[in-house]
């Protein structure tokens, strides 16, 4: 039983994991739905096999290798392919980069705490950046509100707060994203090799390889790991265009995404979103192997420290206190 | 060896793989060069000075050939929308501002700059905030990590006549996570 | 009559087996296909629209599901509890049921890998963890190592059974030479299975409620006290329905050990209690969460009071000879033992493991209907399972097909 999945007929399953888009209309054809599921499913192992798998996103061949094992042609054969789809389904033109890591480079970043007041201007940059789903909402850096009397005590820190204005009296803020770290747990734990860290520092996963079981979920210390738990929705007018394979390409539903220190940027050499919409400048980045790099002077001449670092992560992003 | 003997240690042996991590990064980042001062000639690349309207060249009001009032007072003529908030026990306009050359500032040794130097005149009491500005550690650059960025006036932020920053009204907070059933 | 044939026929009776019974039997079979569907529709929809069906959330993305798959690890290993008296120690009354443990073992490893499928965001791909075809991530992965063992006991407790069931079968005693070092080799891979869940979890240095030691041995004897309480109760139930002839010094001995065993559970447990108490350091809160509820939030504090309640209930009711004895007292002890280790297991573990998350947030999570229904589904997978095992296994074990009725040595 052959079918092709593209946004017809079969909606799930064992077999194919499709799913349709989240504007669908669920209810009148529940019944119908239902009983083509139940059919599906049945087929499941055979449909899997038969097919190209497929997902809401992506078309992706169901036997698609990791990406760290495909050779080149196979890679801009793949990155053509989804070009091609994300470019009709958001009706512009996108292009996914497979740009690698430099040689002599390792991304670092510094975040003063003496200096954000807890805007939240890099959250929402970063969601337009890297093409977070708007709903359900997802957040890569959350940036936790703490008393200045108890001092770094994440047991009391609230990321929710609403205030009329901030900085609120009496508090100072801490945003936390993916620390990319160099003894990273969450690389360790993944049973696939899914993620991994990149040889210039930025902890990556491959979308299409990635299975969903969140063992990275349970690892990270840092809360840094976000997972689709459905489809994920980005409206079309906001896409960004200029995506990387393994960065702010659209995800699809069941995988785990995180902070990539803007791997399309940065890859370029510009700096991440959240570094250049920062208004107060809190927020640096650079290349750890330059001497003469904003992150190496901070190092220098900042005292850093690091969140949890008794868990050895070694995080390559470090906050100091620059008033 | 025994039986035993071997399992024990390949047994040993998969656990330090399994816990062996791979960290790169022993020997820490050794430090940066010294951040060089910026000999005093030296150009930066830095945006226009933000002005209000029609309020620069400060010529076109203030004729240089009048004498000039240098008595510290509170300013009836004009400008009086001017909140100075800035060391206010020390210092006032002309402290900054030149009598002689309304168009320009001046340092404290007496030398005139221009508007589109006054990072000098701030560097002179601000002296930590003026160092890392230079390396880049202070502020906001958009740009290339590694290659060419931005710098900005220290008054592309901050008011030089009541510097400290008004409180912004931050972006939404994240929405609460709920249950499957809701 | 050559192997293959003789393979056949054993086949062929078991299938007759499963498809002939009683009306007990039939409507038992009914009511758990009936769970099972209702399981995967409710699958379905989780499938169509993710697992935001589920309550889970990035504050608490392990839950019901891997709650539920660690209890059954611990249940898949307490076969152990029998072999080694009946292998190592030849004890004659425990022997004839051992195979019990095997079944359950079986029908438990299933429930788990069942559970896991459920859980993953994509169970297509699932062989992402195939060797060779995918990428293991040996050996650094714990998950991969539990993949691994766990794997590889299923296929040893199934090849120890049909071995030894197609032998009996076929009339004859099974090869000592080929069957016992297979049988004594599931008694490290028992425990092998319960250690490598356990550092699934106590391998995380992001999570402290789990990042002890003591997780080890505590699985370990949860274990060993919950999963032959199931046997307790079917031993009983097989007894009164079939000809199975079950000594009672088998039911009693098996309790005696599972006594122990909730005795060293408790222990370890009041060590934890005690170290995270005493010390008093931030990573109390999740104790606290567990037992006294935190900032307003104290949905699980009752549950985790029950189990304890349950837990020492049980303990007393199996260290006494004279209760343990008591077929009444027996059961209700069994009854208590389940309540008590599988809210430690599940909720007790995996909830207050997430909860503060790493960045101290309190998500309450309390399973969704979907979750529900497809844990129902999944356990009456299991329980049909071993059903239709224990169908094929006790006319074997009886020696229904041996002439005469003679029952085969093993």
């Amino acid at each position: 039983m052959s079918k092709s999945c593209k946004n017809e007929g079969c909606g799930s399953g064992a077999g194919c994991g499709g799913a349709h888009a989240a504007t669908e209309e669920l209810d009148p054809q529940v019944e119908e739905a239902t009983r083509r599921e139940f059919m599906c499913v049945i087929a499941g192992c055979a449909a899997a096999l038969g097919v190209s798998g497929c997902s809401e996103i992506t078309h992706t061949s169901f036997f698609q290798k990791r990406f760290r094992e495909l050779g080149p042609e196979e890679r801009a054969s793949i990155v053509a392919d989804l070009e091609k789809e994300f470019s009709e389904k958001f009706g512009k033109p996108v292009t996914i980069s497979t740009q690698p890591a430099r040689e002599d480079v390792q991304f670092g970043y510094a975040l003063d705490i003496s200096r954000c007041i807890g805007c939240r201007r890099c959250v929402y940059a970063c969601v337009k950046e890297n093409n977070q789903s708007r709903d359900p909402q997802v957040h890569w850096i959350r940036v936790l509100e703490m008393d200045k009397e108890k001092g770094i005590d994440l047991a009391h820190a609230n990321a929710y707060y609403d205030a009329e204005t901030v900085p609120r009296p009496g508090h100072f803020y801490l945003p936390v994203a993916c620390q990319q770290c160099d003894q990273p747990s969450c690389v360790k734990s993944c049973p696939v090799g899914a993620t991994w860290k990149e040889p210039d520092g930025i902890v990556v996963i491959d979308y299409d390889w990635c299975i969903g079981c969140r063992c990275c979920m349970s690892a990270c210390p840092y809360g840094a790991r976000h997972f689709n738990w459905t489809d994920p929705s980005v409206p079309a007018e906001e896409i960004n265009p200029k995506m990387h394979y393994l960065g702010n390409r659209p995800r699809m539903k069941g995988v785990v995404e995180k902070c990539t220190f803007c791997v399309q940027r940065t890859r370029e050499g510009r700096y991440p979103a959240c570094v250049e919409v920062c208004p107060v400048g809190a927020r640096k980045f650079g290349n750890l192997s330059d001497p003469n790099s904003e992150i190496r002077y901070i190092l220098e001449h900042k005292r850093v420290f690091v969140l949890k670092n008794e868990l050895n992560t070694r995080p390559r992003f470090f906050y100091f206190y620059g008033l | 060896m025994k039986a035993s003997t071997a399992l024990a240690l390949a047994l040993t042996s998969l656990f330090v793989c399994a816990c062996g991590g791979s960290d790169e990064r022993e020997e820490g980042w050794g430090s940066s060069a010294q951040a060089a001062i910026a000999p005093v000639k030296e150009e930066i690349e830095v945006p226009p000075p933000p002005f209000s309207e029609g309020i620069f060249p400060c010529s076109d009001c203030h004729d240089p050939t009048l004498p000039v009032n240098t008595k510290r007072r509170q300013l009836s003529m004009a400008h009086q929308e001017i909140d100075l908030k800035h060391d206010v026990e020390h210092r006032w306009c002309l402290d900054c501002h030149s009598a002689t050359d309304r168009d320009k500032l001046h340092l404290a040794s007496g030398e005139l700059i221009d508007f589109t130097e006054s990072y000098k005149l701030c560097g002179q009491c601000h002296g930590d905030k003026y160092r890392d500005w230079r390396a880049g550690v202070h502020g906001r650059r958009s740009g290339n990590w590694d290659g060419h960025k931005t710098y900005l006036l220290c008054v592309n932020c901050h008011n030089a006549h009541s510097p400290a920053f008004k409180p912004l009204q931050p972006k939404p907070p994240p929405t609460r996570p709920h249950g499957g059933d809701q | 009559m050559n192997t293959a044939t003789l393979f056949a026929r054993f086949v062929l009776d078991s299938l007759r087996s499963i498809t002939r019974g009683n009306k007990l039997y039939w409507t038992w079979v009914a009511f758990l296909l009936l769970l099972m569907s209702a399981g995967v529709l409710a699958y379905v929809h989780q499938s169509r629209n993710g697992l935001i069906t589920t309550s889970m959330r990035d504050q608490v993305s392990w839950a019901f599901y891997i709650g539920n798959f660690t209890f059954l690890v611990g249940v898949a290993a307490a076969a152990v509890l029998l072999v080694i008296p009946a292998y190592v120690y030849e004890w004659k009354p425990i022997k004839e049921v051992v195979i019990l443990g095997e079944l359950l073992a079986i029908s438990a490893i299933t429930m788990c890998g069942l559970f896991v499928t459920v859980d993953v965001g994509h169970p297509e791909r699932l062989w992402h963890l195939l060797p060779g075809l995918g990428h293991l991530n040996l050996p650094r992965s714990m998950l991969a190592w539990d993949v691994v063992v766990l794997n590889s006991y299923l296929v040893l407790n199934v090849i120890i059974v049909t071995y030894l069931l197609f032998s009996l079968h076929a009339g004859r005693s099974p090869n000592k030479k080929l069957f016992l070092p297979l049988v004594l080799f599931s008694i490290p891979a028992a425990i092998g299975i319960h250690t490598v869940t356990a550092f699934l979890y106590c391998g995380l240095p992001g999570r402290p409620f789990w990042n002890t030691s003591i997780l080890v041995p505590r699985f370990l004897a949860s274990a060993f006290c919950s999963g032959p309480a199931v046997l307790i109760v079917l031993m009983q139930i097989l007894r009164r329905f079939t000809r199975f002839e079950i000594q009672n010094e088998a039911i009693w001995k098996i309790a005696e050990l599972m006594s122990y065993a909730m005795g060293v559970n408790l222990i370890l447990l009041g060590a934890e209690v005690f170290k995270d108490y005493y010390s008093n350091t931030e990573h109390l809160i999740h104790m606290r969460y567990m037992f006294e509820g935190v900032g307003g939030h104290h949905a699980i504090v009752p549950w985790m009071w029950l189990s304890v309640f349950c837990s020492i209930a049980a303990f007393l009711v199996f260290i006494v000879p004279k209760t343990r004895r008591n077929p009444i007292w027996l059961n209700l002890g069994c009854a208590l033992i389940w309540v008590g280790v599988y809210l430690e297991k599940g909720m007790g573990l995996v909830i207050p493991g997430m909860t503060p998350d790493t960045l101290g947030e309190i998500y309450e999570y309390f399973p969704s209907h979907t979750e529900l229904w497809v844990a129902s589904g999944v356990f009456a997978t299991g329980f049909l399972v071993f059903t239709l095992l224990v169908k094929i296994a006790t006319p074997i074990m009886l020696g229904d097909y041996q002439p005469a009725g003679a029952k085969v040595a093993h």
